[in-house]
């Protein structure tokens, strides 16, 4: 079927001089097992066939997704006279080599290998340590795993095969006492290793016993407050609070957009690096190459506190004078690639936990994420995990806090950076609605300065 | 295609139900003031449920699979499946629910509509950079089940809505509405209205001070900051589960006496009606508050059986997921003060037309929290300018038992809920500086 399938491809690009022309088909397969309190409520498996075109001529673009793989000639001939319908100020994509390739997954542990049953005896032992958890209401465990494989060819010639496999993990426990509700969640991603998903039985059990303690846990005080982010979500805050902004789509078009995100400006102190890049192997926002056929790269936003790039697809390089980064992607054949971040990174400084922590006199220790969101300007984000700080050592614990700023009063307000690197692999980002996709983000410990805290 | 699945699938268990979509849209969408792109998507998918030896499979497909496989994926999933106790639906009658229009709007006419609704909000302010985004989408839904149970609707969605970006250094407001119907809308002149309203209440910009002070949330900020959170209460599923906030309170009055909520996919050209609900289980009004009190859950099939009480036409599915309750369109009563004199009855407050975030904290909880991303300062009874960099919090079980006032006027948000504006007795607002 593959062979005939390229031919086909092929054959639908032809004849299409004078605009850009390319073709995307997927297949892929799912499996998922959820739990809702002590019993297994969904157990199921999908599949999926479908693809899409996309033209662009002179300056206006043309999308057409399906599922029936039937006439691909008739698809490309639709998304061409929709192009063509809209017009507009012409201009080229931002030259990338074509690339001819074929890369399968990366595949530490394979899920697919592993038998339903036992996927459901490794669930259960988990359902068995949250429901041993005194005063434990209920608990939701989510597990998927799923396999896509993408074809892509465009009218400059290339061809490439790509596959990934996704697991995924998430756990909700739930105390409750009378209307007085308490969740702590755990979320964990990779790419291609079941192994992330094994062995969390001290895991669970901790953070089951901590949406009970969280019942007679206070709520922050709202207002103003020295901030210390874990790892996790210093990387949520560097995905809302930075990443975002640094997608050229945001920028590419809209003349006040581009005066902020000059390159050269400065954004944060010395010891301020942030890096975005699927190029970086083996996490969750990894991949050969973006959906535009372009290579993966690695690319500074932020070094040493100075703005020195962008994530880009070929239309908004081409727009901004600069070269492609391979960060168009989109989570399915259904939806067209705009610009996404991949895995964002802030780099570990020298500052240890300990030394962070020890000249704050009242301030917030906020760990774990339940989400986050952007405006470019304004950002916000919930901590799964909140204690207090007192006189430099972490105190009593808090319900669940929300984090709330500027971004770039913040970014400038970040005063310490730690040397605990670590990866957060379970978000799913979302965007002009495509969501989840997969991304990691990254980050050591990091201290803000002056950060609003929601509370009471 | 569907009867030939189901047939299958009966041959290897006790009972077995086909779910099925097929979708057109077209949306045309704009960037930075100009056209950008037109789309077309067509997607066909199925789904089947069985159950065998007591306990449910599942497996669901988009495009093309062969009854055969998709037969094998569910039974191989069967014996590790839940326990069924839900009983699928024979033939049933169904209430007539318009939510079809046969009318195609041309790609061209969306276009024009689109560019002409940017270009009226742009004529006093043209600083502001606008995206924009029309569309249509057609469907047909069949849910058919080995009980003899046959759903069948067709519906088309018409959506429009408008975000508009204005900057200065690196100040941001964000203004827009959205409207969407099973009809095509003809004039987008009241999402323009909106929007220029907006920019200009938006015009000065003021601080309010960290503390306690009255909210009023217009019905968009209802829609956003608080409905999500209170219908997650309101979810039989959840409620099943013990982990709503209003388990054991059927009957009692928890919110203030003058509240009154209600589910109603009945209700003719809201994209969220239909006549049967995604288990062919017939659409009906079900009252949620009733004055204050807690009146219904919502319910499917298998969430009902285990709750001993029957499904609400609640059911929902994505193609690729077992059905589970969730609402359809939502109304909530209107009070008895018009807007115009909750704000006058203000002598120092806030009003909130969006706040980001709301929905990320411990929502079953019923906490709401986030930045006003759109909001006003009201002083004396007027409103005097936009705050920034405030965030908004409470529990909407706290926050709705104390409501100081409902809106005479409601409105139907985005095209699909139906919502008064809320005055709610002091929330804490945490401002920088």
């Amino acid at each position: 079927m593959v062979g005939d399938l390229r031919d086909q491809i092929t054959e639908a690009l032809k004849g299409h001089q004078g605009y850009y022309v390319e073709v995307r088909i997927e297949e892929g397969e799912a499996t998922r097992l959820s739990y809702r309190g002590r019993e297994l409520e969904d157990v199921g498996r999908t599949t999926s066939q479908g693809g899409n075109v996309r033209a662009l001529v002179d300056g206006g673009w043309g999308f057409a997704s399906f599922n029936d793989l039937g006439d691909l000639r008739e698809q490309v001939a639709s998304a061409v006279s929709q192009a063509r319908l809209v017009g507009g100020e012409s201009f080229r994509l931002a030259a990338s080599a074509s690339q001819v390739d074929i890369v399968g997954p990366t595949l530490k542990s394979d899920p697919r290998l592993i038998p339903l049953s036992e996927k459901k005896r490794l669930l259960d032992e988990y359902n068995d340590v949250l429901w041993a958890t005194p005063l434990l209401q209920t608990s939701t465990i989510g597990y998927g795993d799923g396999r896509r494989r993408i074809i892509f060819a465009n009218s400059e010639g290339s061809y490439i095969e790509q596959s990934r496999v996704d697991v995924t993990l998430r756990v909700t426990a739930v105390a409750r006492r009378n209307g007085d509700v308490q969740q702590v969640g755990m979320s964990i991603g990779s790419l291609g290793d079941f192994g992330v998903v094994e062995g969390l039985h001290d895991e669970i059990k901790v953070m089951a016993e901590r949406a009970v303690a969280m019942l007679d846990a206070p709520t922050a005080k709202g207002g103003e407050y020295t901030v210390v982010l874990d790892p996790i979500l210093a990387g949520v805050f560097v995905h809302e609070a930075f990443g975002h902004l640094s997608e050229s789509d945001f920028v590419y078009e809209n003349p006040s957009m581009r005066e902020i995100m000059v390159l050269g400006k400065r954004f944060g102190g010395q010891h301020l690096n942030i890096v975005d890049g699927a190029a970086i192997p083996d996490l969750r926002g990894s991949f050969h190459y973006d959906e535009e056929g372009v290579p993966a790269a690695r690319t500074y936003l932020i070094r040493e506190g100075v703005l020195v790039g962008r994530l880009h697809s070929r239309e908004t390089a081409a727009k901004m004078g600069e070269a492609p980064t391979g960060n168009a992607r989109a989570i399915d054949y259904r939806h067209p690639p705009i610009v996404r971040m991949t895995n964002t990174i802030i780099e570990p400084g020298n500052v240890s936990f300990e030394d962070m922590i020890s000249d704050i006199e009242e301030g917030i220790y906020a760990k774990n994420w339940y989400g986050g969101t952007t405006s470019m300007e304004m950002f916000t984000f919930s901590a799964g995990e909140a204690y207090m700080i007192r006189h430099g050592k972490v105190a009593e614990l808090l319900r669940p806090v929300m984090l709330t700023g500027n971004v770039f009063q913040t970014l400038e307000n970040i005063d310490a950076i730690g040397n605990d690197l670590d990866m957060n692999q379970g978000g799913g980002c979302g965007k002009a609605g495509q969501m989840p996709l997969p991304v990691s983000n990254g980050s050591p410990h990091i201290r803000i300065r002056k950060c609003v805290v929601g509370g009471k | 295609m569907i009867e030939q699945l189901l047939n299958l699938a009966q041959r290897h268990c006790e009972a077995a139900e086909v779910f099925s979509i097929t979708q057109e849209s077209t949306p045309v969408r704009f960037e930075t003031n100009r056209l950008k792109e037109i789309t077309t998507r067509s997607s066909q998918g199925v789904a089947l449920r069985l159950i065998k030896d007591g306990r449910i499979g599942f497996a669901a497909s988009w495009g093309e699979v062969s009854p055969r496989a998709l037969v094998d994926m569910a039974l191989e999933t069967a014996p590790l499946g839940a326990a069924a106790h839900l009983e699928l639906p024979s033939l049933l009658p169904y209430p007539s629910v318009e939510i079809y229009d046969p009318a195609d709007v041309a790609v061209e006419t969306m276009v024009q509509m689109g560019q002409s609704l940017i270009d009226r909000v742009r004529q006093n302010t043209p600083d502001l950079q606008c995206e924009a985004h029309i569309g249509q989408t057609k469907m047909t839904v069949d849910i058919i089940n080995s009980q003899g149970g046959r759903g069948h609707y067709e519906k088309s969605v018409f959506g429009v809505g408008i975000e508009g970006t204005l900057i200065r250094g690196t100040d941001m407001l964000f203004v827009g509405d959205s409207f969407s119907s099973c009809q095509p809308i003809p004039d987008f002149a009241p999402i323009a209205e909106t929007t220029l309203e907006q920019l200009e209440l938006a015009k000065e910009t003021t601080t309010i001070k960290s503390g306690q002070w009255p909210v009023v949330f217009t019905p968009r900020g209802v829609a956003g900051a608080l409905l999500s959170p209170l219908l997650m209460g309101f979810n039989g599923k959840i409620v099943w589960q013990g982990a709503s906030p209003l388990v054991n309170k059927l009957g009692q009055r928890l919110f203030d006496p003058r509240l009154n909520l209600w589910d109603d996919a009945t209700i003719p050209l809201r994209p969220g009606s239909r006549p049967c609900d995604d288990e062919g289980v017939p659409s009906q009004r079900i009252t949620l508050i009733d004055q204050g009190a807690v009146a219904h859950f919502l319910y499917d099939l298998q969430t009902a059986a285990l709750s001993n009480t029957q499904s609400t036409g609640s059911a929902s599915r994505a193609l690729t997921s077992l059905p589970s309750p969730a609402s359809s369109t939502i109304i909530m009563g209107e009070g008895e003060t018009p807007y115009a004199d909750m704000i006058a009855n203000l002598k120092e407050g806030l009003v909130v037309e969006e706040l980001m975030g709301a929905g990320q904290g411990n929502v079953l909880g019923g906490e709401f929290s986030g930045n006003v991303l759109l909001g006003y300062k009201v002083e004396g009874g007027k409103i005097v300018g936009r705050v920034k960099d405030t965030m908004v919090s409470g529990n909407i079980y706290q926050a709705l038992a104390n409501i100081i006032a409902i809106g005479k006027e409601s409105l139907w948000v985005g095209g699909a809920i139906r919502l008064p504006a809320l005055c709610l007795g002091p929330l804490m607002v945490a401002s920088k500086g």
